[in-house]
């Protein structure tokens, strides 16, 4: 097992949160939070600042306790044990290299504690480094290191003791916005190559709906919704999903039958378990199109975004939306147009539900 | 972490030439009153004019007689240097990362109680220790070394801003829990990565502990226990010319101390030590770690 290179795949390891309670000066981070990783899977943990993602994350390493639930790796409770003993690698939001050890010797450390020999540590760390692109950095130190580097210096540090899990907590928040999409396709090709369970915590949707197998929205200590990027997008359980996931219009509309009626259109409802009445709907911006006749808009503003134009447009009652489309439309402001909706389902939230109502972004 | 663009910072540093005079105004200023005891040991007497036959008298009598105490007194608190400085590491850098690390909230206690014997009289100290030191002698003998346990309250405040300043400059949490995750348990975070990333801080703060040791005279004297300060105003109360050049010598010996110990924690002595394997990296490393 120790002969192997770093780059080899093992099983998987699967990981399960039950339950899970943590306080914090009686604030609850996590709220009895459920999470399943499958051997090998992708998860992104995806949430406001405050929704627990972290503590959850934490709470895995073994950095904080729990006051309450079991997480199981493989089948064994680890709750009990402490983070030196968890076998995890882990990668921080901020840089955590060690500053007075080379990048070499960084990575080396956690063979070091693990008492292997000098020759094949030093190999191990160099086959790391290659690994994450950065053979020839062997030698440097972090301050001779830009963001980027040190971030996957990091990232080949946490992978070398072959860690059955492994938690990237925000790990590209501080990078710019170029090295940000590199470096994540980059931790997803690695994560695929190794077959290691990971768990991935961000703010950031984009980042989560691009590199993970799953997605998991966490909002006040638990999980919103958790399915594939593609589930999330298309059938947003809540309107607060919709809103944190992609971009939404908030609109009123008036459900009947499992379908709400929304300025005389009648869309499906993604839950059909929505109670009749006045709701909160919310419609993605490119399930909206321009017609040749239907809802009387003006518009206010429109805006070029390289591949799709977003325009916004005041409705007869006053309340505004935006809609996605091609470039080659081009509206004028002031212009009169005509909307019509796509059809797509939508998700609804009764009006007298005041929880988590999120101003669109 | 700000430790990644050190250079930045060199450029906002001012030009050579406003260093040296600072430097040299600084120098000036402490060269003063040196050079007027210097000034002092060589006068020839009343008559006017100067000469060397006190120092030679001094080294000829090979410190013996009444100077013979003052070679003890240097004796005792070059050893209450060395207790009061174990103290300040054994004690004071673990309770203080222990709160850093982990009981954050106590960090303005910690603070407000290390900070607390400036604002204290020695006099008044004394006073509250001469009862618990007539414990002290009646479990631990009245040796002088005992004093190490009141010096290391008095050089508190010192080494405790000297240490802070470095932990507030390194993400010592950070640190810390990447070594954790990577298998590393409490004396290895504590002796691989907090010691060496502390290093200055930990060093100043030795170097002051040394420092106000050595200058210590209120507590020595009102306990009735020698060392260098009190000795020398034993002598200078016989011989007020031989006690400067004492206190000229004594001076000196302190200077040569901190070197010593500045030069002890070097990184190139500690890691030639531990590391005789990595010679090539070790080399670069001196390189770039020039000015801790």
């Amino acid at each position: 097992m120790i002969s192997q290179q770093p780059t080899q795949t093992r099983p998987g390891t699967v990981v399960e949160f039950t339950g899970v309670v943590k306080e914090f000066a009686g604030m609850r981070a996590l709220n009895g939070f459920d999470l399943t990783l499958r051997a090998g899977e992708f998860v992104a943990l995806l949430g406001p600042s405050g929704s627990g993602k972290t503590t959850a994350l934490r709470v895995l390493a073994g950095l904080e306790s729990t006051d309450a639930g079991t997480i199981t790796i493989d089948g064994v409770d680890v709750s009990d044990l402490s983070t030196s003993k968890r076998d995890m690698g882990m990668v921080f939001q901020s840089y955590s290299l060690f500053p007075h050890l080379s990048a070499g010797e960084n990575v080396e450390f956690g063979l070091r504690m693990r008492k292997i020999k000098p020759a094949e540590r030093r190999r191990r760390a160099a086959a790391a480094l290659a690994m994450v692109g950065l053979e020839d950095h062997f030698d440097r130190f972090a301050h001779q290191l830009s963001g980027g580097q040190q971030q996957r210096v990091a990232l080949a540090r946490a992978l070398v003791t072959e860690p059955r899990v492994l938690l990237l907590d925000e790990p590209l928040s501080a990078l710019d916005a170029k090295v940000r999409v590199q470096l994540r396709d980059e931790i997803r090709r690695i994560q695929t190559e190794l077959g290691i369970t990971t768990l991935f915590v961000t703010h950031d949707q984009d980042e989560a709906l691009a590199v993970a197998d799953r997605v998991a929205v966490m909002r006040a200590g638990n999980i919103e919704q958790v399915g594939t990027p593609e589930e999330l997008y298309s059938r947003p359980a809540t309107p607060f999903i919709a809103d944190f996931v992609g971009l939404s219009n908030r609109i009123s509309g008036i459900v009947r039958n499992a379908q709400v009626d929304v300025y005389g259109t009648l869309l499906p409802v993604i839950d059909p378990a929505t109670p009749d009445g006045p709701a909160h709907v919310s419609i993605r911006p490119e399930d909206i199109e321009f017609a040749e006749a239907g809802l009387a808009a003006t518009v206010i503003a429109s805006s070029f975004l390289g591949s799709l134009r977003r325009t916004t447009v005041r409705l007869a009652d006053g309340s505004t939306v935006f809609l996605q489309h091609g470039v080659r439309v081009h509206p004028v402001t002031g212009e009169s147009v005509f909307l019509k909706f796509s059809g797509a389902p939508v998700s609804t939230e009764p009006v007298s539900s005041t929880s988590g109502v999120l101003k669109p972004a | 972490m700000s430790g990644g663009f050190t250079t930045g910072g060199v450029a906002h540093a001012p030009s050579r030439t406003v260093r040296t005079v600072i430097l040299g105004l600084v120098g000036l200023i402490f060269a003063v009153p040196i050079v007027a005891m210097i000034e002092f040991t060589l006068r020839a007497g009343l008559v006017g004019g100067y000469n060397v036959d006190r120092w030679v008298a001094l080294f000829q009598s090979g410190f013996t007689g009444v100077y013979r105490p003052v070679l003890i007194a240097l004796g005792n608190s070059v050893a209450l240097a060395i207790g009061t400085v174990v103290i300040v590491l054994l004690l004071l850098v673990p309770t203080m990362l222990l709160v850093h690390i982990r009981f954050p909230r106590l960090r303005r206690t910690l603070e407000f109680i290390c900070i607390l014997p400036i604002t204290i009289p020695a006099i008044v100290l004394v006073v509250g220790l001469a009862p618990v030191y007539a414990i002290v002698a009646r479990l631990l003998g009245s040796g002088v070394w005992t004093l190490a346990f009141a010096y290391g309250i008095t050089v508190l405040p010192f080494a405790y801003r000297a240490i802070q300043s470095n932990l507030d400059g390194v993400d010592v949490k950070t640190l810390t829990e990447a070594a954790r995750t990577l298998g590393a348990g409490w004396g290895s975070v504590l002796l691989r990565i907090l010691v060496p990333n502390l290093r200055r801080g930990i060093l100043a703060g030795a170097f002051i502990a040394v420092a106000v040791v050595l200058g210590e005279f209120t507590i020595a004297s009102l306990l009735n226990r020698v060392n260098l300060q009190t000795a020398l105003v034993v002598v200078s109360k016989v011989d007020p010319y031989t006690a400067v050049i004492l206190s000229l010598l004594a001076l000196a010996f302190a200077f040569v101390l901190l070197l010593v110990i500045g030069r002890l924690g070097a990184p190139r002595t500690r890691l030639s030590r531990t590391r005789p394997s990595l010679t090539g990296s070790s080399r670069t490393r001196t390189n770039v770690k020039g000015p801790a």
